[in-house]
């Protein structure tokens, strides 16, 4: 018999080993059928096939239901007064706990075979930099009532008692910003692999050999018979549903609430749904990020700069545990800053950051022209050398066209680098409000950093022998939450220093030299 | 700006023995080389060639190298933070708070045992901001250790 020595403890939900009979038994039936019928037109005889079918089908499903049995029987938890013990004990024995006032976060998480059977996988964290899979732990599944009772019950007591306590809805979803999913660099992508996918299945029932090659033979086929714009269309109209799509599952039902006690609370899915509690204790900040697409849209999104915030972590790298806000209007976006910081001249001080010295513009057109230059240097190289051999291999329609390739490149290339390089240095500033410092930087992912000035916890100042000539250094202010640490690049020298040193009084004071 | 603010470098140099690690070390990598180079050169006087060039490039490096790491690594140790500075080309300036101090290392490696120096680091909790003051005297970096310890420990707060 298996022993649970703890009082008070709890089992997991009994449901989960129905829950994983059916997912198995589903996956056994259409396993059995695709055996039986290639086992019946190999010409085995019938009741070998049903013998061998019948039993293999019986031993995984056994097998699999009664290892979720033991998960289930062996596996206990408790909550106290002080801790969260989770213990597994079946030949041998683990046994793990979470001092309760060191518990950050509580994720909940319900995929559709969750939801079908009311449960849900919750994962509690202390929000520490551990080594992976240490400062976590995960009950799945249990009912969904109890997941929402323990969120409720583990984060009061990590909220403590002398916090601000102001409640309320800070945004819900509004189907306009589904618009903007397309706009991410995603959609060709996702154009491409629904191709991809598309030419696999085809591959399936037309049993092509080269499934790449095919799609690839396919497509060149496709592009001379309709164009290859229409090609291209095509392929970015799939990415645009693809997007949306994926958009809707990850968004739907959107909300972003203070919970009493100030705790972030977002909660987003239609298929999965997920429930993510971000304790304003670890916050630090908020990130206003712009991806190119969606700054030309006058659109962004905000993630949360917090300490003991795991990248993509457990719940995958598409439901991005950071993202408060989906990209919105900036209104919205500003709006919904002010309210996370509780700072309410955020959308006055963006518009008058301190911009940069000319010389960091001529720094970002150097360093965008040399890469274009260089290319169109090898293009231009290649066309002397090997012109007469490239064209001779090309065929006579296009060997007009090989001599035209380096100029087409930089007629195309410079103008879009001059143009983000340009961008590059507009989008560069920096700024105090009240008690945030503000970074900007970036064109094609304009980055709005906006950093709490108590949670600067160290400043590195670079500068390389360019930037002294130019007068310029590098700040990145370190933290302990988000990437570790926010740049502000090519700053005035003198104005960056004094600039770090208003931020956060008193730590370079006794280094700085004014004359 | 009619005033020019600037960060003054920190205050103290590295013990002198660090010359005498950074040239043993760069001594450790060219030597093996050269060594196999000149005994295969009994064979061939090109290769006797290379060892010489090498030898002599190795000598230039480890001769010149460290005087010049010598006098661009700085550090300083105040009342309330960490301050160091390393690199000309790409030089870098390192401050942490005292008060956001989570770790202090000290290291020795087998070179650094035999010359008596230490490496300090300082860790906050950010994953950015390890401030390394490598080329210690091993008394002088224990007792810093010490120190910086107990300071951090008086300071309430996980430092983050």
């Amino acid at each position: 018999m298996i022993d649970t020595g703890m009082a008070g403890a709890e089992r997991l939900d009994r449901r989960m080993v129905t829950m994983t009979a059916l997912l198995t038994g589903t996956i056994v039936v259409v396993g059995a059928v695709v055996a039986s019928s290639a086992m019946i037109s190999s010409g085995t005889p019938a009741w070998v096939t049903t013998l061998a079918v019948f039993g293999g089908a019986l031993a995984v499903l056994g097998l699999s239901v009664g290892a979720e049995y033991i998960r289930w029987r062996a596996t206990t938890f408790r909550l106290t007064e002080a801790r969260l013990e989770l213990r597994f004990s079946f030949v041998l024995n683990r046994r793990r706990s979470l001092a309760r006032d060191r518990i950050r976060t509580v994720d909940v998480t319900a995929h559709p075979l969750h939801r079908l059977f009311g449960l849900a996988a919750v994962v509690i964290g202390t929000g520490q930099h551990g080594e992976s899979g240490e400062a976590e732990l995960k009950l799945d599944p249990v009912s969904a009532e109890r997941a929402r009772e323990l969120r409720v019950e583990l984060l009061r007591h990590a909220a403590g008692t002398e916090r601000p306590t102001d409640e309320g809805t800070l945004a819900v979803l509004d189907w306009q910003w589904a618009a903007y999913a397309p706009l991410s660099v995603l959609t060709p992508a996702l154009g491409a692999a629904a191709l991809g996918a598309a030419g696999n299945v085809a591959s399936w029932f037309g049993g092509t050999e080269d499934v790449t090659g095919a799609v690839v033979s396919d497509l060149l086929v496709a592009a001379a018979l309709f164009g290859y714009a229409t090609v291209a269309v095509g392929v970015l109209l799939a990415g645009a549903v693809g997007a949306t799509l994926l958009f809707v599952e990850m968004w739907w039902g959107y909300h972003l609430d203070r919970e009493p006690g100030g705790t972030l609370h977002v909660r987003r899915g239609l298929l999965t749904t997920r429930s993510i509690s971000l304790e304003e204790r670890r916050l630090r900040g908020a990130e206003l990020v712009e991806p190119l697409g969606v700054r030309l849209a006058r659109a962004g999104r905000v993630d949360a700069i917090a300490t003991g915030m795991r990248n993509g972590g457990t719940q995958g790298k598409r439901a991005d545990p950071k993202t408060l806000l989906p990209a919105a209007p900036r209104n919205v976006t500003l709006r919904v800053v002010a309210d996370v910081l509780r700072e309410p001249d955020v959308a006055a001080t963006l518009t008058g950051l301190t911009s940069h010295p000319r010389a960091a513009r001529s720094r970002r057109l150097r360093w965008a022209l040399a890469p274009v230059l260089l290319a169109f240097a090898a293009l231009l190289t290649a066309w002397l050398v090997w012109g007469d051999a490239i064209a001779a291999a090309v065929g006579p329609a296009f060997a007009g066209m090989v001599g035209a390739v380096p100029v087409v490149f930089a007629v195309i290339a410079v103008p879009a680098v001059v143009l983000l390089a340009l961008d590059a240095y507009r989008n560069l500033g920096h700024g105090l409000s009240g008690g945030y410092l503000i970074a900007r930087r970036g064109a094609v992912r304009r980055s709005t950093a906006l950093l709490q000035r108590g949670g600067v916890i160290g400043w590195t100042v670079r500068q390389s022998v360019f930037q002294r000539r130019a007068g310029l250094v590098t700040l990145v202010a370190t933290t302990a939450a988000g990437s570790g640490g926010y740049a502000v690049p090519d700053v005035d020298a003198a104005e960056g220093i004094a600039f770090a040193d208003e931020a956060v009084p008193g730590l370079l004071t006794e280094f700085v030299e004014r004359d | 700006m009619a005033t020019t603010v600037r960060l003054r470098p920190p205050n103290n140099q590295l013990n002198p023995r660090s010359l005498l690690w950074w040239r043993t070390r760069i001594a450790l990598i060219v030597l093996p080389p050269v060594v196999a180079l000149a005994i295969l050169g009994t064979l061939s006087p090109l290769l006797l060639a290379l060892a010489g060039l090498l030898a002599v490039l190795g000598i230039g490096f480890g001769v010149l190298m460290p005087m010049w790491w010598y006098r661009v690594h700085r550090w300083e140790v105040t009342d309330t933070a960490v301050y160091t500075r390393t690199g000309y080309f790409w030089q870098e300036s390192r401050i942490a708070p005292m008060s956001r101090i989570q770790t202090v290392d000290t290291v020795r490696g087998p070179l650094q045992q035999l010359l008596r120096l230490a490496t300090v680091t300082v860790t906050t909790a950010s994953a950015k901001g390890a401030v390394r003051i490598a080329g210690l005297d091993a008394e002088q970096a224990a007792d810093l250790a010490a120190e910086l310890t107990r300071i951090t420990q008086a300071t309430p707060g996980d430092a983050t």
